[in-house]
């Protein structure tokens, strides 16, 4: 491989992995909190439809300028709907899981679908936000152009990875999360109200996924399409295990996963002979293939990850 | 108390359903159609002719096979999400086989057909199984990846190895396979319909089904190990193993689904062949839970929301995707209700509050 081609493929897979990193990073706190959030790929499906509709509407106009900003701002905020709706199935009906995630993944679908078909139509394109490259940063040789020189959503994302770990390990906030995915029972009796951390950790996990939604939408694709967001929820739920529920874990799998998706656009465009059909298959043998390996990374995971938590109940 | 578990249970599912169709009318309102004219279109519109009822029951048969293989996987502890995937590798296989062997007579061609079917998602699903039982990968990820993959490669033996070539001269440019033979085909029931033989199949797969879950030591063993994995366990049932037979018996029922959609509709493998059955199916077994008799009434429900779903489309531009919404809501209505169901207090309460209504019998203190 070329200088180039390693170039491109490292410059493409950063911005690639936002919106992955976005979710995983949300499901990672719905996780921690004890709930397998399957429902995120429905949210990030409202996401990228609801973060596109004003952007689109305000393509011209005086609020124009913000579109893509209220894009996001509406798209965290049907996120932090859909988190509570999955909040009340799973948490206070004590649900199944993940059968309510894939009600949920088809709500969403179904819902963005439809109200796209109805409001836009057809494909139309949005303008996306201007890469900002950070001066002085982005000299750098090679390393600048792959790390410093996109959108400030880029940037976002990647500060939202300490930021996590600091709001999940460092406050009490963070500990409250993870004692009602590991110690349910214990917490509640040291006066934690397990289900309301529940809800909260849903709340965030559902702005984040809605986030990362628009993000497809308004940065990467620029555009809205049904199948825009082509199972990045599903993948990002794998990622929490790959990442062992850590945020610099989860960042390491959603930049192996984008890595994956730029080297299967790098082949196509190359020529290279290869039926385009296995490299679109890439990723999500990837998925498979690294689940199958992190199976030890289960030790560390929230041992009430899926349980309903339910005072009266003994377990 | 069973009494009042039926009634409660019916009360829950027609609450959902209006907890649906509520969704569904929002999401109509907002995009400015009406929800009455919408509703009674997809219910009486399939009505209306021989053509929309036999439709309806086209429907149904993938419907049922789908949902009673995914009943059969969540009644044994393991979530099967990868009917879809499941269902076109059956395509797969039945096609390659139909295409192989043109000149065999159809006693020995079609059950080989629909053999084919049933190996292909057999083993499409044996994948996400043994992935389970042996490194303890979550099944719902696996089969969804699976999804992903399934359709790739499907497309890749479209357009590619399996491609008609009567495609390439036209130059048509829509990937799809050759023609069947014949003998591949199974009967049309009424003419001039797409209504076909694999109605029939499908129910007898119902009543076997049935048989084998509920009259049979190893159903009840698979049950067993879905119903309490460490019960189970002590009592010496090999419950990984069961896992695994379980989710392959469930893809085999979505690999026979492809191979009648293709032998008994399409007639040949076209793209979007499965039209979402595979996630309708998940919506039907829940909603007939679980249960050969009650996944039937459910599927001729779905086939019948599908068909109505159609015609708003065509006749007052409602899209399709509506169903998804209905089904969304369904699913998360009926898997909130559950825990209610099995629920002793509360099915207590619910006794108390039906008890109300009944009139005391004679010699019964009130």
């Amino acid at each position: 491989m070329s200088h180039d081609l390693v170039y491109n493929i490292l410059s493409l897979g950063v911005p690639f992995s936002v919106a992955l990193l976005l979710a995983s990073l949300g499901e990672m706190f719905n996780q921690r909190a004890g709930v397998f959030n399957l429902g995120c790929e429905g949210i990030m499906c409202m996401g990228a439809f609801l973060g596109f509709l004003p952007a689109f509407y305000l393509k011209t106009g005086p609020l124009a300028p913000y579109g893509i900003v209220i894009g996001f701002a509406v798209a965290a905020a049907a996120g932090v709907v859909l988190g509570l709706l999955f909040a009340l199935v799973t948490v206070t009906f004590r649900a199944e899981q993940g059968i309510a995630g894939i009600g949920l993944q088809m709500l969403g679908w179904g819902v963005a679908g439809t109200l796209f078909r109805h409001f836009v139509g057809g494909v139309t394109g949005v303008e996306g936000l201007a890469a900002w490259a950070i001066p002085g940063l982005s000299r750098i040789p090679f390393l600048g152009g792959i790390l410093f020189n996109h959108n400030p959503m880029v940037y976002i994302a990647f500060l939202m990875v300490p930021a996590s770990w600091y709001l999940l390990f460092k406050t009490p906030w963070g500990l409250k999360v993870r004692a009602a995915g590991t110690e349910p029972r214990a917490a509640d009796s040291m006066g934690i109200n397990v289900n309301r951390v529940r809800y909260q950790a849903l709340m965030v996990g559902g702005a984040m996924a809605g986030l990362g939604g628009a993000y497809l939408s308004l940065c990467q694709a620029k555009m809205f399409a049904d199948d825009l967001v082509a199972g990045r929820g599903f993948i990002a739920v794998a990622l929490v295990y790959f990442g062992r529920w850590s945020p610099l874990g989860v960042l390491g799998g959603a930049l192996l996963f984008s890595l994956a998706q730029s080297l299967q656009l790098a082949i196509q465009v190359a020529g290279i002979k290869f039926p385009y059909e296995f490299a679109v298959m890439l990723p999500y043998v990837l998925v498979i293939l690294v689940l199958s390996l992190a199976r030890k990374a289960r030790m560390r995971g929230p041992t009430h990850l899926g349980v309903p938590f339910n005072r009266e109940m003994r377990y | 108390m069973n009494r009042f578990k039926l009634l409660y249970g019916s009360s829950i599912v027609v609450l959902a359903a209006l907890a649906a169709a509520l969704g569904a009318a929002l999401v109509l309102t907002a995009i400015g159609a009406s929800p009455v004219d919408t509703f009674v279109t997809i219910f009486t519109g399939p009505f209306k002719d021989v053509f929309g009822l036999t439709e309806i029951l086209v429907r149904a048969v993938p419907l049922i096979l789908v949902a009673l293989g995914i009943a059969i996987a969540f009644r044994s502890g393991i979530i099967n999400i990868g009917a879809e995937g499941q269902m076109l590798i059956g395509i797969l296989a039945a096609t390659a086989t139909a295409l192989a062997l043109p000149a065999w007579p159809k006693a020995v061609l079609l059950p080989l057909v629909i053999l084919a079917g049933a190996a292909g998602g057999a083993f499409w699903a044996a994948i996400a199984g043994t992935l389970r039982a042996r490194l303890g990968v979550n099944e719902i990820l696996s089969t969804v990846m699976l999804n992903y993959i399934a359709a790739q490669f499907y497309t890749f033996f479209l357009r590619g190895p399996m491609i008609d070539p009567g495609e390439l001269e036209t130059g048509s440019g829509t990937p799809q396979s050759m023609r069947l033979p014949e003998a591949a085909f199974l009967d049309r029931l009424v003419p001039g319909t797409r209504l076909h033989m694999g109605l029939i199949l499908a129910l007898v797969l119902c009543v076997c089904v049935w048989f084998l879950l509920w009259r049979t030591t190893w159903g009840f063993r698979l049950r067993a190990a879905g119903a309490e994995a460490k019960a189970a366990r002590y009592a010496g049932i090999n419950v990984p193993g069961s896992l695994v037979a379980a989710m392959c018996l469930s893809g085999a029922f979505a690999g026979i689904a492809g191979a009648v959609e293709v032998s008994g509709v399409h007639h040949r493998a076209i793209e979007n062949i499965t039209s979402g059955y595979g996630f309708a199916g998940i919506v039907v077994a829940l909603f007939g839970a679980l249960h050969p008799a009650g996944i039937v009434p459910a599927a001729f429900f779905f086939g019948l929301l599908l068909v109505g779903s159609d015609m708003t489309q065509r006749s007052a531009g409602v899209p399709a995707n509506m169903i998804l919404v209905l089904m969304g809501v369904l699913i998360l209505c009926i898997v909130s209700a559950k825990m209610y169901l099995n629920n002793p207090y509360a099915q207590e309460r619910a006794a108390r509050f039906f008890a109300r209504f009944r009139k005391p019998d004679a010699g019964e203190p009130s």
